[in-house]
């Protein structure tokens, strides 16, 4: 079949779904495959039951779906990538668990295998890390440099409308036709037209653009609101660390993004329209792809990796009750990573050929990379030292990280080497380093700014000791789950294998998979700790906001902020302002006069791209061309339309403003300050009393 | 109200001199073409040096910018762009070079 | 830091109509040269794949069967043409200019933009006819994937073009217009810039070294 003739369901068929599979052929296989389906089949009901029992369809609407405030759409990133974490979670588990099913061929069909895998990294990577990592940023950012607003508040409820309906994509992928077997990475010509003709990679490739483009614009979002939105007084070098981290990862994305883009159209033009980019035949050259996808790769990782950071940083500055140690150093470090990363993509591909020379240029120049990040390990344990230090949750995160990942940067420093690269390439022991490099660095980062923030957003802090339960879980199951891998990396297991034969590598494999069922009650700890905190939130309330005696802006206001974020706009004096107000005595002002403020007005048009942009995904991967042609211009329209408005924003009234502030200086000034000893008791409203002399 | 006139006139003038000056590099590149014939690295090295002139004519006369301090933002933006540009064109290309003379591709 | 005066961007001077109306416009207008960069980075590793194409042409026709230079000297010049044009109908706008001089430059810039993808389009027919279709060689894929990418921009510039001058009669010249119409005319020159680099490199680097 060619994509020029098809029906009106393009090559859609009763085929198409798996259950079609389970009649023909029940067997293990099968029935993981429709399981799977079943899972997102009953997810989805239960979440429309809920929704209908609740009565929540409407406030869903209003406050949530057609919001353009920037911490609602954080919020809404955040529980997006949660859900996407289960199922990328499930699916490590499922392959560890064939892997240690083995030796020999396991219960799951290669094939399967090779689809598990290839969602598994996608999902991580592009629907579980960075939606976290923007997520996280779209509601600190605008709080901690004192806006109101992102700068494009519309364009940002645009991105997250394109992020997920393209993480749907994966799901849908799962009940209708099936996901590519070619990796996160998508190599041709594997996945050319010629080796792989069916949906798999049409599903990656307009997964990856559509995202592409969200997190596109989420960049540029980014770059402009810390570049032109700062408040009065907040100079560059008065911007909190985590700040730092956004704008270069927002340069990194703007960067970075166009070759990934252009590599999947490529792609698609090679699939869809018979190009040669990248066929065996005719001048096509695939390594042109690895060429671009990795330009893409290297600074994508730093791009998750720095924010986590950000993160870490102001967790142990706040934490150890000090300034944060090195802070012009962190800055020069941060921004040469973000410099350096654009410089070292070859060492994905060491192995491709090229001569000795280019592989020993971009292998000093990876590690290079090591120097700042080694800076950076120094200047956080130097904040550390003689801290006033609370072994809180976020913290304990950050110790965690702190042990791991420099195990998992040495890995990398070997790694760099070409000559090493070649004896372990395409081994477990690259898997065991990315990972060691991704969870304790990137996941454990995001966890402990859910932990850190939590309170921020709703008002209440989460179990503290569910959380801990949660650090032990975490760090334990990745000690677990990846540590092995790296010596049966050694031992020459490769990696992306369903199958395995040498039996010195069975004990290795029962440990990972025990490991990997740690993670599993770790996620699981998760959700316990929020119920239960949900459960026991009258007792933990901190609506005073500031419940951890921090230091920067964010939390010089309400817990839950109101709309505006700030009654008026603060006046910024000194790096860690609001650390230094309550050194003085000076926090919490009572303004002279109040302003209408104006704010970005609810919106549609985020959802409206959200679904279409779904179907006209759906449309292009069955080859459903009247359905795509339609929904291109559907959306161009769409767009237009909204340029027409005018009425984008609405005011707040100085007398609103002035009644709910006041309300909440009065609250503030009847709170009883809190020592740090008992700052995770009940008494612990959100005010933060003077501790010890503080240390500088 | 003389003022903005005058100041109409000044930014029109740009214009036209960033036109004027394109316009000429263009003809300059095509006759070039056209007289030497497009076979030798020289008659190339030429063309190219003159879109490069013409792009900064367009850059300083279209797009406005340059040192003065009220576009210097820009200026660091294009500035940084071009470096990051250049490590990735001048990166793919040795790389995908080299590998095209190592797999006999292309004959060195 | 350092904060831009008024006269941040050309053709901008809001700032008598409404406080807080340039500083915004200063902000969208940076957003999109940032969007612009990263636009142009797509372009830039366009330009890469051709460069490491060139020789892909697979016993296909190659540049000298397929260029016509005569056709591309004429598209540079209504590229550049109207890359002034579009500047003069900002300041036509910006200067409060009588609503006939207006529409003039409106007009013809639309005029020559729809003319130069009418050019190209014969061009890109005329190369299919001996045979330069994108399926033939990666050489060929590399062309396509690059010349027809900047033509839809400059077909999104024309489309973007008619629809503000829809709003512009709809809901008269306002700071919000004004301020769209200048990233419209920062675009327009955006694209005759990367059009050098695809005379430079795609034309004349193709006929050179293909
Ligand atoms: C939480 C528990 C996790 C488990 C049990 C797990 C397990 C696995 C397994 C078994 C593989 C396949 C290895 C192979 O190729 O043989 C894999 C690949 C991968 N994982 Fe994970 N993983 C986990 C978390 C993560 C996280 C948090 C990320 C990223 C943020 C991640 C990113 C990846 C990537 C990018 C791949 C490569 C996919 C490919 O080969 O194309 N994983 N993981
Ligand atoms: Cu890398």
């Amino acid at each position: 079949m060619s994509s020029a003739d098809t029906s009106f369901f393009g090559r859609l068929s009763w085929e198409s779904f798996p259950l079609a599979g389970l009649i023909q052929t029940p067997n293990a296989n099968e029935i993981v495959a429709n399981a799977a389906a079943g899972v997102v089949i009953v997810g989805i009901l239960v979440v429309v039951g809920a929704l209908t029992w609740f009565r929540l369809w409407g406030p869903l609407w209003r406050d949530w779906l057609t919001s353009a405030d920037h911490k609602k759409i954080g919020i809404m990133y955040i529980v997006f990538a949660i859900v996407m974490l289960a199922r990328g979670v499930l699916e490590g588990v499922v392959m560890r668990a064939q892997q240690a099913a083995g030796p020999g061929d396991g219960f799951l069909e290669a094939e399967h295998f090779a689809e598990l895998f290839s969602t598994h990294g996608t999902i991580m990577i592009f629907f579980v890390a960075v939606p976290f990592v923007f997520g996280l940023a779209n509601f600190l950012v605008p709080l901690m440099i004192g806006a109101r607003d992102v700068a494009f508040p519309v364009m940002n409820q645009i991105s997250l409308g394109l992020t997920v309906s393209a993480g749907m994509m994966l799901m849908v992928s799962l009940l209708v036709g099936e996901f590519s077997t070619g990796g996160w990475t998508a190599y041709p010509p594997y996945t050319g037209a010629a080796f792989n003709p069916g949906v798999g990679p049409d599903y990656w490739i307009w997964a990856i653009v559509v995202s592409g483009i969200g997190t596109t614009l989420t960049g540029i979002n980014f770059a402009v609101t810390i570049y032109k939105l700062r408040a009065p007084g907040m100079k560059f070098m008065r911007l909190p660390m985590y700040c730092w981290t956004i704008i270069c990862s927002s340069i990194l994305i703007v960067f970075a993004m166009p070759p990934l883009g252009v590599a999947a159209l490529m792609l698609a033009a090679d699939r869809y329209l018979d190009f040669h980019f990248f066929t065996n035949d005719l001048g096509g050259n695939m390594m042109n792809y690895a060429n671009l996808f990795w330009l893409f790769g290297h600074p994508e990782v730093y791009l998750l990796v720095l924010p986590a950071y950000g993160i870490y940083s102001e967790v142990f500055a706040t934490f150890s009750a000090k300034r944060l140690y090195g802070y012009n150093s962190l800055v020069i470090a941060t921004m040469s990573i973000a410099v350096l990363s654009f410089t070292v993509w070859l060492h994905h591909f060491f192995t491709m050929g090229q001569s000795a020379l280019i592989n020993a240029v971009f292998g000093i120049a990876t590690m290079l990379i090591a120097i700042p990040t080694g800076v950076k390990v120094y200047d956080w344990m130097a904040t550390l030292f003689r801290g006033r230090i609370r072994f809180s949750v976020p913290m304990l995160y950050g110790l965690a990280f702190l042990m791991l990942f420099v195990i998992g940067g040495l890995s990398g420093v070997i790694l760099a080497n070409p000559t090493v690269d070649y004896q372990v390439h395409n081994t477990l022991f690259l898997v065991a380093h990315f990972h060691n490099v991704l969870l304790p660095g990137v996941l454990f980062g995001l966890l402990a700014g859910y932990n850190y923030w939590f309170p921020k957003a709703f008002g209440f802090r989460l179990n503290e000791i569910w959380g801990r339960i949660t650090v032990v879980l975490w760090t334990v199951g990745f000690m677990l789950t990846f540590l092995p891998l790296y010596f049966v990396g050694l031992m020459g297991m490769p990696r992306r294998s369903f199958s395995w034969e040498d039996p010195s590598f069975h004990p290795y494999m029962i440990v990972a998979v025990l490991g990997s069922l740690v993670i599993l009650s770790a996620l699981l700890a998760v959700v316990v700790q929020l119920w239960v905190s949900i459960r026991d939130r009258e007792k933990t309330r901190v609506p005073v906001g500031d419940p951890w005696d921090a230091r920067t802006l964010e939390w010089s206001i309400p817990a839950p902020p109101p709309p505006y974020n700030f009654a008026i706009i603060p006046h910024v004096t000194d790096r860690d302002d609001f650390a230094a107000a309550k050194e003085r005595g000076t926090a919490y002002p009572a303004p002279d006069a109040y302003e209408d403020i104006t704010l970005p007005r609810n919106t549609r048009i985020g959802f409206i791209l959200c679904v279409l942009s779904g179907v006209w995904m759906f449309a292009l991967v069955w080859w459903i061309w009247w359905l795509a042609a339609l929904v291109t211009i559907l959306m161009l329209l769409s767009f237009v339309a909204w340029t027409f408005k005018t009425d984008i924003e609405e005011v707040i009234p100085a007398a609103q403003v002035q009644e709910e502030h006041e309300a909440w200086l009065d609250l503030v000034h009847a709170s009883a300050p809190i020592n740090r000893d008992f700052e995770i008791s009940s008494e612990n409203r959100g005010r933060a009393g003077p501790d010890l002399e503080v240390a500088t | 109200m003389d003022r903005r006139s005058e100041m109409h006139r000044r930014e029109r003038r740009r214009y036209v001199i960033g036109y004027g000056g394109s316009l000429l590099l263009t003809i300059a590149v095509f006759s070039i073409a056209y007289v030497f014939g497009i076979e030798t690295k020289g008659v190339y090295l030429a063309i190219g040096l003159l879109g490069l002139a013409q792009l900064i004519v367009q850059l300083v006369y279209f797009l406005h910018i340059d040192r003065r301090r009220s576009s210097r933002e820009d200026l660091d933006l294009v500035l940084f762009s071009t470096l990051v540009l250049l490590i990735i064109i001048v990166g793919t290309v040795w790389i995908m070079g080299n590998l095209a003379v190592r797999m006999h591709t292309i004959p060195m | 830091m350092k904060r831009a005066p008024t006269h941040s961007y050309p053709g901008l001077n809001l700032g008598r109509r409404h406080p807080g109306a340039d500083k915004a416009s200063e902000v969208v207008t940076f957003g999109f040269w940032v969007f612009l960069m990263s636009d142009l980075v797509y372009f830039g590793l366009m330009f890469a794949i051709y460069i490491t194409m060139i020789d892909a042409q697979a016993g296909g026709p190659g540049p000298h069967e397929l260029f016509d230079l005569k056709s591309i000297f004429a598209q540079t010049l209504i590229l550049l043409t109207s890359s002034l044009t579009v500047g003069l109908a900002m300041l036509a706008l910006k200067y409060n200019l009588p609503r006939s001089r207006i529409v003039l430059w409106f007009g013809v810039t639309l005029v020559l933009g729809l003319s130069f993808l009418v050019l190209e389009i014969r061009d890109f027919v005329a190369m299919a006819d001996k045979g330069g279709i994108p399926q033939r060689s990666g050489f060929l894929s590399a062309f396509y994937g690059l010349v027809p990418l900047h033509g839809l921009h400059v077909a999104a510039g024309c489309l973007w073009l008619i629809v503000l001058g829809i709003q512009l009669r709809l809901m008269g010249l306002t700071d919000l217009l004004m301020s769209r119409v200048v990233r419209l005319a920062l675009f327009w020159h955006f694209l005759d810039l990367i059009w050098i680099g695809i005379i430079t490199i795609v034309y004349f680097g193709g006929l050179t070294y293909g």
